[in-house]
């Protein structure tokens, strides 16, 4: 039952991420969500002081809201600081990061949260973070529902706005003639980045939140021309690395969060070789 | 006397503090087909980007059919350069051709059979119909401008603004642009094209906006595209332009052979 818990959080993790990583990889935007996925820290560790737990939801909020400052801050830099749009990532992230860094060692005490937590997570501890209600029945897992209702919203979004989301990372110029706000879309998909990235973080820490926003994604590029198909493929490398990544984990018994990135990783190099070979057969029957 | 359709009024644009237009000033009347025409860098495509609203204006008004931009934004279309968008984009012809179906009203509905078929009608028009399916990576420099234009066909506006549509294609889809160019004119819509090639302007336009950062002339490809305006908008950058120019004068413009399939 626990291998069921930890990989159905994976695969929900993975399609938080996923889903709203496609849009990052074709905007060519992939480390801006790593940077927010960083740079959500000191928002979830001040959260977390002021509400003193870890379930509410202004922390959520709370927390998205530091991750859409992060873009925010991004954008400042590289307009009106001049500076290229990698070193102000580079720059905004590393620094925020570090600022979560220094308030959780400086409230240790206090907060349930240490620094190995927010690199590497605690997915095989989901299963113990029961859901009880007054009745004593229990709901499973705690971060399943949370996930599961981040999951639903990113959904929706997608859904009703797919359109929007779709022209504006084609071509933001045109969008503009037609009158769609490009700002808008930009800062709706990133404060949905934002949210997607903090109800993971809990569970699977920053390093594997990166890996999903960014690695199914790009493996579905390599094996699709459309885009229904590539957030269909996206979905499936993600269910498929939170799987692979588990049986890795069991079988070397060691991190959960680690082997599920790795297992990302190992699915994209298969995509990369079946991509080359079938140019190379198609090539050979051309000729 | 024909309405006016784009009116330019003391346009300054700049690129931190370096004027990239200065103080551009002229009107385009309704149902002509209009080229812009420049040396490198001289602010066309600028130009076209801030009568859409793209880039922010430093000083000046435009103002199309007498009215602003976000009154008319319906009735005006824009096709920007190839080069601009990436074409690797997981999206089939059909896709990008809908999207000149997108409204603002209707951004977070389902497109209407009408929709569709307008799309269709449009690919039909640039010649494209069976490669509705076909992915965008995979077409020709000609065949992804043609694409751009069965977009903004799409749109069904009275004003098209399009950045170097001539660019880089081949005869077959050379033909095939200025045929709808001609097309729309004919049904009296008013069309502004950036272009960059100095022998076909006499042939494809009526007027001709001539420019360099500031306006050299704007009027009637007759009047106005002429020695003496060239060697303003253009200096003695080119020596080839020498011979142009010369023929220019002489009246015997060479018509370009026409060479490959023209379907």
């Amino acid at each position: 039952m626990d291998a069921f818990w930890i990989i159905l959080t994976g695969t929900l993790v993975a399609l938080c991420c996923g889903l709203l990583g496609t849009f990052l990889v074709l905007r060519q935007m992939a480390m801006v969500g790593d940077a927010i996925s960083h740079a959500v820290l000191p928002g979830i560790v001040v959260a977390y002081l002021l509400a003193e737990s870890r379930d509410s939801l202004p922390m959520l909020v709370g927390a998205a809201t530091v991750g859409v400052l992060a873009t925010i801050l991004i954008e400042w830099l590289h307009r009106v600081g001049r500076m290229q749009t990698d070193a102000s990532i580079g720059l905004s992230y590393t620094t925020l990061f570090a600022i979560g860094i220094i308030l959780i060692s400086l409230f240790t005490r206090q907060v349930d949260l240490d620094q190995d937590c927010v690199l590497y997570g605690e997915i095989a501890y989901v299963p113990l973070d029961l859901w009880i209600p007054a009745d004593g029945l229990s709901l499973g897992p705690r971060p399943v529902w949370i996930l599961g209702g981040a999951l639903l919203l990113i959904l929706s979004f997608i859904g009703i706005g797919y359109k929007g989301l779709q022209l504006t990372t084609f071509d933001p110029s045109y969008a503009a003639t037609l009158g769609v706000s490009t700002v808008f879309w930009h800062y709706a998909l990133m404060s949905t980045v934002s949210l997607a990235t903090v109800v993971s973080f809990e569970s699977v820490g920053a390093i594997l939140v990166v890996a999903f926003l960014i690695v199914p994604p790009a493996t579905a590029y390599l094996l699709t021309d459309r885009l229904p198909a590539m957030l269909g493929l996206t979905a499936l490398f993600g269910f498929l690395s939170a799987v692979l990544g588990y049986g890795m984990a069991v079988a070397t018994n060691g991190s959960v969060a680690g082997a599920m990135a790795v297992a990302g990783g190992i699915w994209f190099v298969l995509a990369l070789g079946i991509r080359f070979f079938k140019k190379k057969i198609i090539s050979i029957i051309r000729t | 006397m024909p309405k006016t359709a784009i009116e330019v009024h003391n346009l300054t644009v700049s690129y931190s503090q370096r004027p990239v237009l200065w103080d551009v000033d002229f009107s385009l009347p309704e149902g002509k087909l209009i080229g812009i025409v420049g040396p490198n860098g001289s602010g066309k495509t600028t130009l076209l980007k801030s009568i859409m609203g793209l880039v922010p204006l430093s000083g000046g008004f435009v103002r199309l059919f007498d009215q602003p931009l976000d009154e008319v934004r319906s009735q005006v279309s824009y096709v920007p350069q190839r080069e601009s968008v990436d074409w690797d984009f997981p999206a089939r012809v059909k896709d990008v051709v809908l999207m000149g179906r997108y409204r603002p009203q209707n951004l977070l509905r389902r497109l209407t059979r009408v929709d569709r078929e307008v799309a269709d009608w449009a690919l039909q028009q640039v010649r494209m119909q069976e490669f509705a399916q076909r992915q965008i990576s995979q077409l020709s420099g000609g065949q992804q401008q043609r694409v751009f234009i069965a977009r903004s066909l799409a749109q069904q506006a009275n004003l098209y603004l399009m950045d170097e549509p001539f660019a880089g294609v081949d005869a077959a889809s050379e033909k095939a642009i200025l045929d709808i160019l001609l097309e729309l004119k004919d049904r009296g819509k008013t069309l502004l094209i950036v272009h960059h090639d100095l022998n076909t302007v006499r042939r494809y336009f009526d007027w001709v906006v001539l420019m360099n950062t500031r306006l050299v002339a704007a009027g009637p490809v007759e009047e106005v595209f002429t020695e003496a305006n060239l060697q303003a908008a253009y200096g003695g950058q080119l020596t080839v332009l020498a011979q142009v120019v010369d023929r220019v004068q002489e009246g015997e413009f060479p018509v370009r052979e026409k060479k490959g399939k023209i379907g």
